[in-house]
């Protein structure tokens, strides 16, 4: 097993060094360099199209999903193996993607042989965008109350409502979206349906946030028709699959910080200075040995998490848990940055102030995001007190 | 690194687990404090012995098990959940560790066997003020002769032999050393400590000097922290439990959300703090070398979990939780003690944050 194992690795490390280019070996200059994929793919540069190309050729976008749907087929000792070598080379991800993050797991769960077959490998090589339609106006944290409303017209579905909080949807060619079938019941009447984007009745509207970006959008449905075939698993059994691929989304959004990359203890010894090899404001340095701590935490966590899953434990209860702490950690290392550029933090554009700074601020704004997104801190904690220490509800 | 146990690992445990519920539940600790006995408890001591545990960390050849800090670490979290009072941790990892470490093969081969027999009882003496300041020692030592005083010597007034710290070395002293006095402190966890004054005592050195004594602190740092881990679970589960059973205004009150998230944000910091407590004793048995990093994580974090986690225990638990009947006052009481005990989270952050160079 190991001697295979360490074949794998050869292979792999002689695959790489022939097929990933130099520049894809350095690290993201900033979210505009981010490879989304789609129909209307934008590539920061022609490397990051090879890189997706060939990455995406192997499976090893997906690599442990089956090779039948497109993904690399590996173990997941395998899988260990790739990731590691592809941080040994500092190699980027070839593609980000919420097909290969959120969707293509649960599709692997509930999809029909056909659903598989049409969207998976599209998902693994990056050439179909697709986004979240979970959110409404009326339905926040109480997601299950959602209103768009999906009617069986027989030869197709008919769709109108409208989704909010949808991340991306206005460079989306498809759209994974919780409707309601039945009125009648709350949780038991919502189905989980895949729309193209594309389709006559879509509109999206980009929302502006506080940082000034807009990574959501309004999405509006008005008289879509949507093919039969196009709803995933059963009728009115939507709520299973949305709380499945939840966890995929919280495990992923809590992994995934917003915010600049700069590390917080060099901006403070940039800006406050040191004295004795010391940070000079005593207080600062303590809460940001204190947060340092907490990081280090927070990884060692997930790895125990990861190797717990490897070795056939149920760990998916993690999953509220890790959302609810690396949300916390990201706002905790946003506010820190601020505090510690001082009056480096407080630019919004222009050259008074370098990209860097204006990414400390922008990505501050953003992280109040964090403890919002894919759940609340609050509902994600109900979610811990329920599911995992049994606490009973009211009532 | 690995958070993966061995086979052999996860039966330690479980033995541990049982033995701990069967004979060292938190009663015994209750009785032993009523008798008076500010943490004598032989008998429990003895039968640790006799699971092997003295002898966890001493290599097979000197009559131990040889079976690494991690093993070690799985049993100081389960004494840890009963508050089981004994000197596993000053002599099973601490006392070992510093012969194992730095002793010469002869002092080794006086020691370990004792040691691991649990005939020996060692305990370490090393701060000298209020506070844990091992770089400020004022022990004066000449011509293998220490004089000074050191200060809450934990387990000090049952150990039969001292590991002293001075500024640059380390010494073993016997307890029964001429000149040497040490006065019983009675304290508020009930396990006992003592004061030590050194006026021209003999003593032996042994190897190493600064380096040694930051690697048998790191150690017992790290082994406390698993005490501390096991103690924060067992406050958290016996105050899950309560949460539901306790009845108000005609319902649970673990129903109430604001108590929900309360537990909810404890159990999050167990489970990270677990993490920190697993690393860094396996970062021990593979001898990584940040070490010192891990040990001020572990110990940090584990102090401010269990502190959270004791006042918690006793504020979800309401009027009861303020009675001496209830368990949570000496889950609170120990907390205190073993969270200050070589060093509190302000004196591992300022260490974490050296060690990460700011």
């Amino acid at each position: 097993m190991t001697d295979q194992l360490e074949t794998f690795r050869a292979e792999m490390r002689a695959w790489l060094e022939q097929n990933c280019p130099a520049s894809m070996r350095t690290p993201l200059a900033s979210e505009e360099e981010i490879v989304w994929g789609g129909r209307n793919a934008k590539f920061p540069s022609a490397d990051a199209e090879i890189w997706l190309k060939r990455m995406g050729e192997r499976g090893w976008t997906a690599p442990t999903w089956p090779k039948a749907c497109g993904g690399g087929g590996l173990s997941n000792a395998e899988n260990v193996v790739l990731q590691s070598e592809l941080k040994r080379i500092n190699a980027r991800p070839a593609l980000y993607s919420f097909g290969l993050w959120m969707l293509g797991p649960v599709l692997l769960e509930y999809a029909n042989e056909e659903q598989k077959q049409e969207h998976l490998p599209k998902i693994v090589r990056g050439e179909i965008r697709w986004c979240q339609g979970y959110s409404e106006p009326g339905a926040g944290s109480d997601l299950a109350g959602l209103q768009t409303k999906c009617e069986d017209k027989g030869d197709y579905w008919l769709i109108n409502g409208q989704k909010v909080w949808t991340s991306y949807a206005n460079y989306a060619d498809w759209c994974f979206c919780l409707v309601r079938t039945d009125t009648s019941v709350k949780h038991e009447g919502i189905s989980f349906i895949l729309i193209d984007m594309t389709s006559a009745g879509v509109e999206t509207r980009p929302i502006k946030l506080i940082s000034g970006s807009s990574p959501f959008c309004e999405t509006f449905f008005t008289d879509v028709k949507v093919p039969k075939g196009n709803l995933v698993g059963r009728l009115n059994g939507g709520w299973e699959i949305a709380k499945r691929l939840l966890q995929y989304e919280r495990t992923n959004i809590s992994g995934f910080g917003s915010g600049a990359r700069t590390d917080v203890v060099d901006i403070a010894k940039a800006n406050v200075g040191l004295e004795g090899g010391k940070l000079a404001d005593g207080d600062l340095r303590a809460r940001i040995a204190q947060h340092k701590m907490a990081e280090r935490a927070y990884a060692l966590t997930t790895q125990r998490a990861q190797e717990e899953a490897k070795a056939g434990g149920n760990v998916s209860h993690m999953a509220s848990m890790f959302k609810v702490a690396g949300a916390t950690l990201n706002i905790e290392r946003c506010e820190l940055m601020v505090e510690a550029a001082g009056s480096r933090a407080f630019g919004w554009s222009g050259d008074g102030f370098a990209p860097e700074e204006l990414a400390v601020t922008r990505g501050w704004l953003r992280s109040k995001g964090n403890s919002i997104e894919g759940g609340t801190t609050e509902v994600n904690l109900n979610v811990v007190a329920k599911r995992v220490l049994g606490l009973r509800d009211t009532q | 690194m690995t958070f993966t146990l061995s086979e052999e690992q996860r039966l330690l445990k479980d033995a541990a687990r049982d033995f701990i519920r069967e004979q060292a539940p938190v009663s015994r600790l209750r009785r032993m404090r009523d008798e008076k006995k500010n943490g004598r408890e032989p008998d429990l001591w003895r039968e640790m012995s006799a699971m092997g545990w003295a002898g966890i960390l001493v290599p097979e050849e000197y009559g131990g098990a040889g079976l690494g800090y991690v093993g070690l670490g799985l049993v100081l979290e389960e004494t840890g959940r009963t508050l089981a009072a004994s000197p596993l941790l000053s002599t099973a990892m601490i006392g070992a560790s510093a012969l194992m470490l730095a002793g010469s093969d002869g002092q080794k081969q006086e020691w370990l066997p004792k040691i691991a027999s649990g005939e020996t009882i060692v305990a370490l003496a090393i701060d000298e003020g209020a506070h844990h300041a091992p770089g400020k020692s004022m022990l004066a030592a000449a011509k293998r002769r220490l004089t000074g005083e050191k200060k809450f010597v934990a387990d000090g007034h049952i150990a039969d032999l001292f590991v002293v710290a001075g500024q640059n070395a380390l010494f073993l002293v016997r307890a029964d050393a001429e000149r040497l006095t040490r006065r019983e402190l009675k304290t508020v966890d009930s396990r006992g400590a003592a004061d030590l004054k050194l006026a021209d005592v003999e003593a032996e050195e042994i190897g190493g000097g600064a380096e040694v004594i930051d690697q048998i602190l790191d150690r017992a740092r790290i082994g406390l922290a698993a005490e501390m881990l096991g103690q924060a679970w067992e406050a958290f589960e016996i105050t899950g439990e309560y949460l539901k059973t306790r009845k108000q205004f005609g319902q649970v009150i673990g129903g109430f959300q604001a108590l929900q998230h309360r537990a909810a944000k404890m159990f999050t910091e167990l489970e990270l703090t677990r993490s920190c407590v697993y690393a860094a004793l396996d970062a021990l048995d593979r001898n990584d070398n940040s070490i010192p990093e891990f040990a001020s994580l572990a110990k940090a974090r584990a102090a401010d979990t269990l502190h959270l986690v004791s006042n918690e225990m006793v504020q979800l638990h309401g009027g009861i939780g303020m009675t001496d009947e209830h368990d949570a006052g000496l889950y609170l009481k120990r907390a205190r003690v073993a969270e200050a005990l070589y060093g509190g989270v302000a004196f591992h952050r300022d260490r974490y944050a050296a060690l990460l160079g700011f």
